[in-house]
């Protein structure tokens, strides 16, 4: 492989070099240190002039006397079913003492995206065990469904929470977990490691660790990496996979490093103006295929700079997932757990898993019909700071009530707690049947007499 | 002497999904094909000898010295038969075809023609021998699903009297009529996206576009031919209302572009317009519509291009005198394509890093909807409904507010609505639609004279409501006077019973304009009884406690609504007189 030694200018995370044969763009690139170092990185633009090469790794001890090879090919990586109980870096070494990755298949870690035509529509109701989510705001198997969060809150134990308990009702088919962090501390790590450890998950786990010190470029990479494996385990080997991403905010933060370092026009609050499409990349590559057995569920974890969701980040991320999962510092503070506030949440694909034969047939009004009443208690709370909570009439009265109960009974659960979905749809009965029954206007009368706890034995 | 023109290139430069190229001819939006995979491109800008392209697929792995050759044509679409019930990416390549040849997963470099070139349609003349068939003339006729696809003159040919014509089975390249001016034609014709397609004239829009959505038909409606915007923060139910309108609306053709949205809500639509009926003809939805998906991880460039390809399809049904509705979602996304585009071509930016012709290419694409004289003579229709999906939900952006400056439809989604599961979270009060006026002799002499003001009374108690609820907030509603505790009751039941509806219920996903007109007038009802009793002094807690008009909300779901709604109605009467003797 012909080494160049032709790099005329180094600028934060980039290297470009002058005078090469033609370079592909996308292509891997090797750069050795004059101390025999090698690092990698990948052509970020590429004429016969110059080419410019983005390095994944820190570029400290990088010199005008660093030799740059061309690889010839775009980033792929090795894949394969020993992977399942590894822990790799954010670029895919192995970080546990094991050996290399024997490859099955070495893939594009761009992937590809999949044929509209191609895909399923995803309608298997996953049961994480958490009310606010299961019952008001459905995971559907498939599904990329984000917590937006905000520094200091218990996101991470809500992530785990669910990779512990998500389960298809009935179904017993092969699941890994893959895991990839980007930007979070060695303390989250262990935290999320020990509890990988605790309760067995880490052999069905591909973990990518990231960490807070790690190169910020590196983080560009990582969840290429997750999902690539994510795909492989699910469509060519047939498992359901659950992906977790954490911190996407970290992600954008680099993606802002590197869009500020080639000297590009910047979009909103500095981000480039293609990160609703970079983080479409990403966030895209879920989903069920039609005639694989597999499938991608997303579970992405970003915190709200500012808790302000509005921001780009959670805004562009919004727009692109299949609805989001919002954690709430006031109920956080109110010692919920898990401070989930079920307003600004939502899950789109949720009336796809839900109902007669996948949940149960009063669901969707059961929960349409908290959701109202919820909103009108949370109202009227502004109204008792003004008016006094005796200025309220009767019926007021029940739905300022049934805020209140709705957060201590149906949001508020143990760490352990797995809810069954029944379970969860009953409690929300014995809240509703604690608001008058004419309120009830977004069930059917049907419903009423079979569910309503009046009306039941 | 013969000029000739260079037709192959080399690559200089590749940046993403822009590259350079030098020592060809080139004119812009031209098509070219690049590197050595034949990666489909478009010319976008000529500097000196260097040649700018954006390339509809992904160019990693391209080098520079690699081909690049003109096609010397513009991106075009092919319009024929077997476009409806087709599902196309941005640059219509059928996507079904892709995934035949390429598998689940979109690779590159392959190419796929819009329309099946195989198969063969029966043709059946409609005209004969010796007729003059002009530009954009009807000569026969291919019977699709239950839509007759109608053969046209192109309307760039010169026209002439009809030498031949044939009957039976053609492929769509098989000529079947020949004129005197030397003109062969098929039943394909091609047709560069970014041109509009001639019309003699377009007219003022005065039939309304029934959507079976009540907020929009009995208050914001948008005419056919018309323009109308949704913008809304993310959940707050763009896609839903979209769908719902591509679904019921009560246009003959849909075009329904998913232009950097989620494949899964593709997805959606791909499994579920097949299996619902089309109110009007009881015939699935899919075969009235032709769907456009290029989701947000497909190449960028396509997704630019695919609004055009788009509203090209919508004007070829529209030129048959059809009435065409085109939803796309999202514009923003188109937006954010070109600034993507623009931004790689280091382009001077405007606002907020869009493109300085940002205005221009909405305004431009928005005005190919309207009603037109199409060049035959038949009468046709475009309403164009755009997505926005403004950053933060934030409407003063650059997008949303220079599509405002277009439309004459707004319908402003609320997040604030949707979170309390108030659906379509359209809100009432910011929303408007400029059509009221050109349209009120239709809902007068279709609909009843007692409808437009039937409408301005609810809309005057929804804005009276907005008026008193800033009162309730600091006082609560007891401390109101008992005619606003009525107006507030009233407006509770205008927002709960007529504007909330149920997309995914089966009988309240559709709402015929006489069942809205009916439900209007049972509100009205109520509302004057109310106002009756308590001018005559019968105490408020009871004209609220009225139980029979709780009942006004299940109608909804009730397909055969009548019976029910006199018996509340009767109730209603019978609760009143007794309110009134007590």
């Amino acid at each position: 492989m012909k080494e160049y030694r032709t790099v005329t200018k180094i600028q934060g995370p980039l290297v470009f070099v002058e005078k090469t044969e033609p370079v592909a763009y996308g292509e891997l690139v090797n750069i050795v240190q004059s101390d025999g170092k090698v690092k990698r990185g990948q052509v970020l633009d590429t004429s016969d002039e110059i080419v410019c090469v983005q390095v994944f790794e820190s570029t400290a001890g990088i010199g005008k006397d660093a030799g740059i090879r061309f690889t010839g090919e775009t980033i792929k990586m090795p894949v394969g079913r020993d992977m399942l109980g590894r822990i790799l870096s954010g670029s895919g070494k192995p970080k546990d003492g094991g050996p290399d990755i024997v490859p099955e298949k070495r893939l594009d870690i761009n992937g590809a995206a999949i044929n509209p035509y191609a895909r399923a529509s995803p309608s298997e109701f996953i049961q994480t065990g958490i009310s606010t989510i299961d019952a008001t705001n459905t995971l559907v198997r498939g599904q990329k469904l984000p917590i937006f969060s905000g520094a200091g809150l218990p996101h991470n134990e809500i992530a785990l929470q669910i990779a512990r308990q998500a389960k298809v009702p009935g179904s017993s088919e092969e699941f890994a977990v893959v895991f990839a962090a980007m930007g979070i501390t060695k303390e989250e790590e262990n935290q999320f490691m020990a509890d990988f450890e605790r309760t067995g998950a880490l052999e069905h786990a591909v973990v990518f660790l990231n960490l807070a010190d790690d190169p910020a470029v590196e983080r560009f990479i990582t969840p290429r990496l997750a999902l690539t494996t994510a795909e492989y385990l699910a469509f060519e080997l047939g498992f359901h996979v659950l992906v977790i991403l954490t911190d996407m905010t970290n992600y954008c933060e680099a993606l802002r490093q590197i869009g500020a370092a080639r000297e590009e026009v910047p979009g909103r609050r500095g981000y480039p103006g293609y990160m609703y499409t970079d983080l479409a990349s990403l966030y895209e590559r879920a989903g069920i295929i039609k005639g694989k057995k597999g499938s991608v569920t997303q579970l992405s974890i970003l915190t709200m700079p500012g808790d302000d969701i509005t921001h780009p980040i959670p805004d562009l991320s919004g727009y692109i997932t299949e609805g989001q999962i919002v954690v709430n510092r006031e109920l956080h503070r109110k010692g919920i757990y898990p401070p989930i506030n079920v307003m600004p949440s939502l899950s789109r694909l949720m009336n796809l898993g839900i109902g007669p034969g996948k949940t149960r047939e009063d669901h969707k009004k059961v929960s349409d019909q908290m959701y109202a009443g919820y909103a009108e208690g949370v109202d009227l709370r502004g109204l008792v700071a003004i008016v006094g909570k005796d200025a309220l009439s009767e019926r007021d009265q029940r739905f300022l009530e049934f805020a209140d109960a709705f957060e201590d009974k149906f949001v508020r659960q143990g760490h352990d707690e797995d809810r069954s979905i029944a379970d969860s749809l009953d409690i929300g009965w014995q809240l509703l049947s604690a608001l008058p029954e004419e309120q009830l206007t977004r069930i059917d009368r049907d419903l009423i007499q079979k569910y309503h706890p009046k009306y039941r034995k | 002497m013969e000029v000739k023109s260079k037709t192959k290139g080399i690559l200089k430069r590749i940046s993403g999904p822009v590259v350079t190229a030098v020592n060809f001819d080139a004119h812009m939006y031209d098509v070219v094909r690049v590197g050595n995979e034949q990666l489909m491109g478009e010319v976008i800008k000529i500097d000196g000898d260097k040649v700018i392209i954006q390339v509809y697929e992904s160019t990693d792995g391209v080098r520079p010295g690699e081909p690049v050759e003109n096609t010397g044509l513009p991106l075009a679409v092919e319009l024929g038969p077997g476009l409806l019930t087709s599902i196309y990416d941005g640059i219509q390549r059928p996507l079904e075809v892709l995934m035949e040849k390429m598998g689940s997963f979109i690779e590159r470099g392959v190419n796929a023609p819009g329309l099946d070139h195989e198969k063969k349609w029966d043709f059946k003349p409609v005209m004969k021998k010796g007729d003059e068939a002009a530009p954009g003339a009807i000569i026969g006729e291919v019977q699709e699903t239950n839509i007759v696809t109608k053969i046209m003159v192109p309307p760039n040919f010169k026209g002439g009297k009809i030498t031949e014509i044939k009957k039976g089975a053609f492929t769509v390249d098989d000529i079947v009529c020949k004129l005197d001016s030397g003109e062969e034609i098929c039943m394909m014709q091609k047709w560069p996206v970014r041109v509009p397609r001639p019309v003699i004239e377009k007219k003022n829009p005065d039939v309304p576009l029934l959507t079976g959505l009540r907020i929009l038909d009995g208050l914001f409606p948008v005419a056919k031919g018309g323009t109308a915007a949704i913008p809304g923060p993310f959940g707050s139910g763009k896609t839903v209302t979209q769908q719902s309108l591509a679904k019921w609306s009560d246009a003959e053709i849909v075009v329904y572009i998913g232009c950097g949205e989620r494949g899964n809500e593709m997805t959606e639509v791909l499994t579920e317009f097949p299996e619902l009926e089309d109110p009007k003809t009881g015939k699935p939805l899919m075969e009235r519509t032709v769907l456009i998906a290029n989701t947000s991880n497909m190449p960028v460039a396509a997704r630019e291009a695919s609004v055009y390809t788009g509203i090209t399809i919508a004007e070829y049904f529209r030129d048959m005198g059809y009435d065409v509705s085109l939803m796309a979602d999202s514009t923003s996304r188109w937006a954010e394509a070109m600034r993507e585009i623009s931004s790689r071509l280091e382009e001077m930016p405007g606002e907020e890093g869009y493109p300085a012709y940002l205005s221009a290419r909405l305004s431009e694409f928005y005005e190919r909807a309207g009603r037109v004289e199409a060049l035959n003579g038949n009468m046709g229709s475009i309403t164009v409904i755009g997505a926005v999906s403004p950053p933060g939900g934030d409407f003063s952006e650059p997008v949303t507010q220079n599509t405002l400056r277009i439309v004459k439809c707004f319908w402003a989604l609320d997040a604030k609505l949707s979170q309390r599961r108030h659906f379509p979270a359209i809100n009432w009060l910011n929303s408007y639609s400029l059509y009221l006026n050109s349209l009120g002799k239709y809902y007068d002499e279709k609909i009843s004279p007692e409808f437009n003001p039937i409408r301005s009374w609810a809309m005057e108690v929804l804005q009276k409501e907005s008026e008193l609820q800033e009162i309730v907030q600091l006082v609560g509603s007891d401390a109101l006077p008992e005619a606003e505790q009525v107006t507030i009751e009233v407006a509770r039941m205008l927002r709960e019973v007529f504007l909330q509806q149920n997309a995914f219920d089966a009988v309240d996903a559709y709402c015929s304009m006489e069942k809205q007109f009916d439900m209007l007038k049972a509100i009205r009802k109520y509302a004057d009884l109310a106002y009756s009793a308590q001018k005559a002094g019968s105490p408020i807690a009871a004209i609220i406690a009225v139980k029979s008009k709780n009942e006004l909300a299940r109608i909804k779901y009730v397909a055969d609504y009548k019976p029910e709604l006199e018996k509340i109605l009767s109730d209603m009467d019978a609760e009143f007189v007794k309110i009134r003797e007590a």
